[in-house]
């Protein structure tokens, strides 16, 4: 498993206490070029931040083809779900260690969508969009993710529920995740579209167009 | 996660254009809204700057900086009235 990889595991498992310190030291860790270590989790939004009722959530997936899966609240939380401890890095340079989130892997929820697409656009609550291969998606790579810390997952952190793709920049986990519409050619979401890479790997620092 | 008005714009703004655009009169191409650019809701804590109409929220200015780059998205904007001297 590559370093910074997400290590998944199910409910049953132990969790394996940090020790006392309850934190691994900067000395100790290697980052993403360019990225530094974050204690606090900063709140990024681009707009309001919208409060979503999970009685009236919905997650929709659109194919290339015009044909729609959907699920309510309910439906998705009564799906097997996964506990992912995960660093994230976010292109603004924090990064973040072994962040411990609850979610229903996109492998679940794309089991029986029919679909020739590569890529997808991610849609949110408020308007927010962000693009990537579908490939990243599967795999074990990506969740929707409800549970942040042990704690639902608050507005200001995407809650009801954000896409969690940590092995991107975190601008590519959107929060108050609502939807993805499947796609046959690459469509540049919100930042994408304004200087943003089309990718995101942090590892490679592919911050802007071009990098 | 609360914003601040238009005259944030105006040091990054000044970078790109000559004059002070923070007095410009834009409109809104999501609901026709007119008014200055400093009349606009802007949320800085972000990969970049994004400012929305007060009047429907929708983005009308983006403002991206990379390194040696800006790019500059103004597809929410209909028009941009400049006063000139």
């Amino acid at each position: 498993m590559a370093f910074g990889s997400p290590l998944s595991f199910t409910d049953t498992m132990p969790i394996v206490s940090p020790g006392f310190t309850g934190r691994r030291q900067s000395p100790d860790v290697e980052l993403p070029p360019g990225q530094y270590l974050a204690e606090d989790f900063p709140v990024l939004t681009a707009g309001p931040t919208p409060r979503v009722t999970t009685d009236r959530w919905q997650f929709t997936i659109n194919t290339e083809a015009g044909l729609r899966y959907d699920w309510s609240w309910q439906q998705l939380i009564e799906m097997p779900a996964e506990k992912i401890t995960t660093d994230i890095h976010c292109v603004t340079k924090w990064s973040k260690l072994g962040t411990r989130w609850k979610g229903v892997s996109l492998d679940v929820l794309l089991e029986d969508v029919e679909t020739a697409a590569d890529f997808a656009l991610v849609q949110s609550y408020g308007g927010y969009t962000t693009n990537l291969p579908l490939e990243d998606l599967i795999d074990g790579q990506a969740w929707i993710a409800y549970r942040y810390d042990g704690e639902e997952l608050t507005p200001e952190h995407g809650g009801p529920a954000r896409l969690l793709v940590p092995h991107l920049y975190f601008w590519k986990s959107a929060k108050w995740v609502r939807g993805i519409q499947l796609l046959l050619e690459d469509e540049p979401g919100f930042w994408e579209s304004a200087g943003y890479h089309d990718y995101g790997d942090p590892w490679r620092e592919q911050r802007y167009q071009g990098d | 996660m609360t914003h601040v008005d238009g005259n944030a714009l105006a040091g990054d703004l000044r970078e790109i254009f000559a004059v002070d655009l923070t007095v410009a009169t834009g409109q809104c191409s999501g609901c026709g809204y007119k008014g200055s650019v400093a009349s606009l809701r802007v949320y800085q804590n972000a990969p970049g700057i994004v400012a929305r109409c007060p009047h429907c929220e929708e983005v009308v200015l983006r403002l991206v900086r990379g390194r040696d780059r800006a790019w500059l998205d103004l597809r929410g904007t209909v028009s941009l009235e400049i006063p000139l001297p």
